[in-house]
């Protein structure tokens, strides 16, 4: 492993033969030995082994577990359950994901104009980020309770409403609740992306434009937007891939009720592994959920690529 | 675990401070802006606040405060009993939640999970950057290729891995019979000690060495091993910082995965501990809220000394949990 005593005249003549070649690459193994063992168990094979159980019903608690074919995949596509949670999922992803990102610009944009204390603003939009998610859903039901939450009391006092909302158990409230929860702690994360790219904007671009009498909105719409392109795709395809994951906020708030209205693709899948201790139909959903992803990483790529033309 | 993916390669992200001005219009139109600016974002950053400055006020506040209309935004009769009953601190609370373990076990498993992933990703990553060999591109691709698979996928198939480890929990040569690794620190970090985010990270930051300094140090008689450790990881130090502080803070925060293999509370992680605390103890809310103050502090912490190197991590690794 080592060549602490080879001269340096050596290595010249020894560069091509077989041995100094053992050795070096030796080295090269052993540093790659414990990472890529583990990456094989809990990774590689993870996945192979996900791919045979969803040809099996396998159930830990059932001896049997007997090749069932294409079963589990059938039983999905003919699942209201689970098409219903996809439903849930698109309608969670569909909204939080661009109104975290709008607003997340917004901030962004003004705090990249010169303003006092902008370092202090900054760090307060971005508190919920660096917060334990699950603290922020847990004061977050507490700021939706019916009886006492925050929420009802100030919109009382003003007027908006008559009486308590209840906010996560009412069908048609649970999910924007869910939402306006999420967005409000992703921000931040938009917002600091949002903040390095625009000030990696040439600033040539401005004086360009102004040179050519346009104004600040006009600079805004033609030069800094299509400038942020790229991080919006970024922003785009990151937070909907983790948009698709959502699950701790649901567990927590309103454990995928009230009647599957905030059941959504993992929360779904938590359920059908560790509650009906399903396995085998479980990592067909998740291969599921994985074709999904997929699919829409691949098409918004092809969009931004043919945009890009 | 998570295995979530950036699809296209970071750029290096400078988060500067002073910027360019972009525009120098008449003085008053300037300033117009930047009162509409304040008019928005002020009034934005009191709803960021808000929750946190209830938070901390009702962890102070005995549990019949906490329901008072209106609302005390501070406290009228101070109150430790939350934080007292949450630790089990004093004799009227020994039958508490035992709360103080539930932050050493994250303590523990977030360190030993960063530690862990800075040496072993920094270890491949030196590979993949610096050392050709037979395979090398092969392998990389094979880690390149699974950062788009999600976690829900390998969940269920590293589960049954960690009961069947023979030996361990009660499991014979053969892994049956027992729990094998679910339930212990061992299935908590092990899964995490490596990530193939990670490992894409730190080598892009390492392919820009030059080859000559480790060229240099090869001809003066140095072994790989102290390349690595001399040259090699003083110079990532940025990236190791930027990427250190955010492994940390996924793993003090991730719920999923201990919520999966845990099941013995002096096992339990502080979020873990906090959410079936929730989902378990609907009506104390008093300390549900100190546990989250608690839960919260640390990070809130590292955040405010490593403000810089966080905001760069994220910026760079563009991910969250």
């Amino acid at each position: 492993m080592t060549t602490a005593t080879a001269p340096a005249t050596t290595v010249g003549r020894h560069r091509h033969g077989l041995w100094w070649r053992v050795r070096r690459n030796g080295s090269a193994y052993g540093f790659l030995a414990v990472p890529l063992l583990l990456f094989m168990v809990f990774t590689v094979f993870a996945l192979v082994f996900a791919f045979y159980l969803t040809f099996h019903e396998w159930s830990i608690i059932e001896p049997e577990r007997p090749f069932v074919g294409l079963q589990n995949y059938s039983d999905m596509l003919a699942d209201e359950s689970y098409l219903r949670s996809i439903v849930n999922t698109f309608y969670f992803t569909g909204v939080s994901v661009p109104v975290t990102m709008a607003i997340g610009l917004l901030v962004a944009l003004l705090l990249n104009l010169p303003l006092r204390g902008r370092g202090i603003i900054r760090t307060l939009y971005f508190l919920p980020v660096v917060t334990p998610f699950v603290v922020i859903a847990i004061v977050w039901k507490w700021l939706y309770n019916g009886d006492f939450g925050l929420f009802n009391y100030y919109l009382m006092q003003t007027g908006i409403i008559e009486s308590p909302l209840l906010f996560l158990a009412d069908p048609d409230l649970a999910m924007p609740s869910v939402i306006a929860m999420s967005i409000w702690s992703g921000v931040g994360f938009s917002m600091v992306i949002y903040l390095a790219a625009l000030q990696a904007v040439p600033f040539q671009l401005y004086e360009a434009a102004r040179v050519d009498g346009a104004t600040r909105l006009q600079q805004l719409w033609h030069v800094t937007i299509p400038q942020l392109r790229p991080t919006t795709v970024f922003l785009l395809v990151i937070g909907i891939i983790n948009s698709f994951q959502v699950f701790t906020q649901i567990f927590i708030m309103t454990s995928g009720g009230p009647v599957e209205r905030t059941t959504t693709v993992v929360y779904f899948i938590y359920n059908a592994a560790f509650k009906f201790y399903e396995f085998g139909y479980a990592s067909t959903l998740a291969f599921g959920l994985f074709a999904l992803l997929f699919v829409f990483t691949l098409v918004q790529l092809h969009l931004y690529r043919k945009g890009e033309q | 675990m998570s295995t979530t993916t950036a699809p296209q390669p970071p750029q290096p992200v400078e988060v500067v401070t002073a910027l360019p001005d972009p525009g120098i219009p008449p003085r008053r139109r300037r300033r117009t802006w930047l009162w509409l600016a304040y008019l928005v974002l002020v009034p934005g950053a009191l709803l960021f606040v808000a929750p946190f400055a209830w938070l901390v006020s009702a962890s102070f506040q005995r549990i019949g405060d906490m329901f008072s209309y209106p609302p005390q935004w501070i406290p009228q009769d101070p109150s430790l009993d939350g934080y007292r009953q949450f630790l089990g601190i004093g004799q009227e609370f020994a039958g508490g939640p035992q709360a103080w373990r539930w932050f050493l076990n994250s303590a523990f498993v977030a360190t030993s999970v960063t530690v862990l992933q800075l040496f072993f990703n920094s270890l491949a990553a030196y590979v993949f950057a610096k050392r050709q060999f037979p395979g090398r591109d092969l392998i990389f691709a094979l880690f390149l290729i699974t950062m788009m698979i999600p976690g829900q996928i390998t969940l269920i198939p590293n589960y049954l891995v960690l009961k069947h480890v023979p030996l361990f929990g009660g499991n014979d040569i053969f892994g049956q019979g027992g729990s094998g690794w679910l339930d212990s620190y061992y299935g908590l970090i092990l899964p995490g000690a490596v990530s193939a985010f990670g490992i894409f990270l730190l080598r892009q930051y390492m392919v820009s060495i030059p080859d000559e300094l480790l060229d240099a140090a090869r001809i003066d008689g140095a072994s790989e091993l102290r390349i690595y450790a001399r040259i090699v990881l003083p110079l990532c130090r940025p990236a190791l910082a930027a990427t250190g502080i955010f492994t940390f803070q996924g793993a003090w925060e991730d719920f999923f995965w201990p919520l999966i293999i845990v099941s013995s509370p002096d096992k339990y992680t502080a979020p873990l501990g906090l959410a079936l605390f929730v989902v378990e103890n609907r009506t104390q809310w008093d300390v549900l809220m100190a546990g989250s103050v608690i839960a919260s502090l640390p990070m809130i912490v590292v955040f405010i000394i490593f403000q810089r190197q966080f905001i760069q991590g994220i910026a760079v690794s563009g991910l969250k949990g």
